[in-house]
């Protein structure tokens, strides 16, 4: 999995709530059986990103020749809610965003992103008021995350904090693939089962 | 100390509890269908992992099936023939147990799962789909996971999860005539929006709950994911028994006998408390339908389309939806139905709808459709001679499938269509780009389907 560190990048305001996974990614792109190389990024957004006949819709913001190479969306509450698609958090990160800023996130949503070395932070709701109105400021605003300080500074110096799960930003920071720790705890697993084949023989169908 | 149904289901899956709060907690179940899985294998694959429990899996392909007569032959798009094709490949090679799209037992895995009795209570069940909190009827822990958690389920049996928050809604009452579990769903997704449970498990409670058939309460919970919590549940009793027992894949005799006295120690203790609880009385519950764009655009059917007030998401919620403000909803004409999805795809809906449509017929303009949630539900229809009821009516039966519940097969909405569905979300471009969906119950969609436009299945 890609690691994730810092980033210094150009921030996209979309101030929407409830965007959900079907506008990220809509379902007729959801029928390959790889995780790669699939070009998902220019469908990320579709329906509100393209005009019936294919043609950009010039106020869709990531259109906008400020925010074409944003690699951080800021937007609004529920961010991903709806289906559990990881193609959601694939498009994404193939159109090149890495970090995703919301005052709340979809849970399954919010759990696909760390899979796929994608940062979702959440903040209360006033502080994403002001770091949408640096993302307003376009090209000229850069935003720097910080996942190691835990940190988020804005163009004008300002500096905001996050909270994140240990073990997640672990991850996210070493790019760790977590089956394979998992894997590592084999045995606990094995004794797990072998204690519920006893207590709820039912469960178990070999 | 007392503790929840949800206490008790995640404490006696954890694994190992690491120091940070994360569990490794024990997945009892997976299934799998054609869309979310066929990445998991791959990376198993690449990897050079091994399935670390076959035999807890199940495999049925759903989103992608066509629906029509000549299912065998109808599958025009390459693309969906290959994730077809890629799941029965991937099973083989894994030793996954599969059921193909030809055998009697194919349907939608929310269905399929608890028909096979491959869904207990006290399990914890997960499936690469947001609706698998469907299977929480049965007192199981069940919710939706992206690809890579599938992937991780498949080499390890297990997930580092973190506790959820405990939420209870208690519907107590009586339900009024033509009200059913859709109408709790949508009037409760109503009250605490589509972020209201997110970070809950939800428990259903109360009077009208308990009275909810197996089917009617797998509805309900199915609804969950769409008021933002990842899995809802409802306590296991006698209801819930008759239904499990017998199933293909339950515990038979003494076994059965063991299950069920470890079954009733799952409901909550009296005295546990919840982080948030919602009371609603059953009776103030009139049909509802949806009238925007999010599940929680929804309102009873004597209401009337909202103004936007300056709002710009209902404004845009309008203009998708090509609606008014003012306009009665039971005004609203629609161009077709339909009956299906892992929601409402089940045999009392069937029965629901050709309750209401028996001796009538459907309006010249529009286009109904049945789509029973499993080969077992269609046959089981037949037998009750439900099928030439809605024949008769004018709805076309079809094979199951998701159908037109996603636009992913050869069903969809044209643009601007408007359809009155038995599916869980109208979110923009659901059932087809531009399409426009109103969320109901069966008997409502069967009133709709009768009249043209949207109507109070009470005055029908
Ligand atoms: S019926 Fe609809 S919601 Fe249910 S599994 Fe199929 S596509 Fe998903």
């Amino acid at each position: 999995m890609d690691k994730f560190i810092r980033l210094s990048a150009v921030a996209a305001p979309l101030p929407m709530s409830n965007i959900d996974t079907d506008m990220i990614i809509p379902q007729q792109f959801l029928k390959t059986i790889k995780r790669t190389g699939l070009g998902l990024g220019k469908h990320a957004f579709t329906n509100i990103r393209y005009h019936d006949d294919g043609t950009e819709r010039a106020d869709f913001v990531l259109n906008q020749p400020a925010y074409r190479a944003a690699e951080i969306l800021v937007t609004g509450e529920n961010f991903g809610c709806g289906s559990s698609r990881e193609h959601a958090p694939w498009a994404l990160k193939d159109f090149g965003i890495k970090c995703i800023i919301a005052p709340s996130f979809a849970d399954i949503f919010y759990g696909n992103c760390f899979k796929n070395g994608l940062l979702p932070i959440i903040l209360p709701q006033d502080t994403i008021d002001l770091l949408m109105d640096d993302a307003g400021r376009g090209a000229n605003a850069i935003i720097t995350v910080d996942l190691e300080k835990q940190e988020i500074s804005g163009p004008d110096g300002g500096v905001v904090s996050f909270e994140i799960d240990p073990y997640r930003r672990h991850c996210l920071l070493n790019g760790l693939d977590d089956i394979g720790l998992t894997l590592q705890k084999k045995d606990v697993i094995k004794d797990y089962e072998a204690k519920t084949r006893l207590s709820q023989p039912w469960l178990f169908k070999d | 100390m007392q503790r929840t149904l949800y206490d008790k289901l995640w404490d006696s899956h954890i694994v190992e509890q690491q120091e940070d709060g994360n569990c490794l907690i024990y997945i009892d179940r997976q299934i799998i269908h054609e869309v979310t899985s066929p990445q998991a294998f791959e990376g198993l694959a690449n990897a050079g992992r091994s399935l670390a429990q076959p035999a807890a899996m199940l495999a049925v392909p759903d989103h992608n099936v066509p629906t029509g007569p000549d299912r065998a032959t109808a599958i025009n798009a390459e693309d969906s023939q290959i994730q077809l094709d890629t799941l029965e490949k991937n099973c083989e090679t894994f030793g996954v147990d599969y059921i193909p799209m030809m055998d009697v037992r194919q349907g939608i895995v929310h269905i399929v799962g608890p028909e096979q009795g491959f869904t207990l209570p006290g399990m914890t069940i997960v499936c690469g789909d947001s609706h698998t909190s469907t299977h929480g009827a049965f007192g199981a822990l069940a919710f939706g996971i992206g690809t890579s958690e599938v992937e991780h389920v498949m080499a390890t049996q297990t997930l580092i999860l973190k506790r959820q928050k405990n939420m209870r809604i208690d519907v107590d009452g009586t339900l009024g005539q033509g009200v059913s579990a859709k109408d709790i769903a949508l009037a409760i997704i109503g009250e605490i929006g589509t972020a209201g449970g997110t970070g809950h498990v939800i428990e259903f409670t109360g009077s009208a709950i308990r009275s909810l058939s197996m089917e009617g309460r797998m509805t309900l919970c199915n609804m969950s994911i769409e008021a933002g919590a990842r899995s809802g549940i409802i306590a296991p009793d006698q209801v819930t028994f008759d239904y499990v027992m017998g199933r293909p894949q339950s515990p038979k005799g003494a076994g059965f006998e063991q299950a069920v006295s470890y079954w009733k120690t799952l409901p909550t203790d009296d005295g546990a408390t919840y982080d948030k609880e919602i009371f609603l009385k059953a009776e103030d519950i009139i049909p509802q339908v949806t009238w925007g764009t999010s599940p929680q655009d929804v309102l009873p059917i004597t209401g009337s389309v909202p103004s936007a007030n300056g709002d710009a998401g209902i404004e845009r919620a309008l203009d998708y939806m090509g609606l008014e403000p003012g306009q009665k909803l039971q005004d609203v004409k629609i161009d077709r139905v339909f009956v299906g999805s892992c929601t409402n795809g089940r045999i009392e809906d069937v029965r629901a709808v050709a309750d209401v449509v028996k001796g009538r017929k459907v309006a010249d303009h529009v286009t109904a459709w049945v789509v029973p949630g499993s080969g077992l539900v269609k046959a089981q229809a037949e037998d009750e001679g439900l099928d030439q009821i809605l024949i008769d009516a004018g709805f076309d039966w079809r094979e199951p499938g998701c159908s037109m519940c996603l636009a992913m097969n050869a069903d969809k909405l044209g643009p601007q269509e408007r359809c009155a569905s038995t599916s869980n979300r109208n979110f923009e471009g659901r059932q087809g780009p531009k399409g426009r969906t109103h969320l109901m119950s069966p008997a409502m969609a069967a009133a709709a389907a009768i009249t043209g436009h949207l109507t109070d299945v009470r005055e029908l």
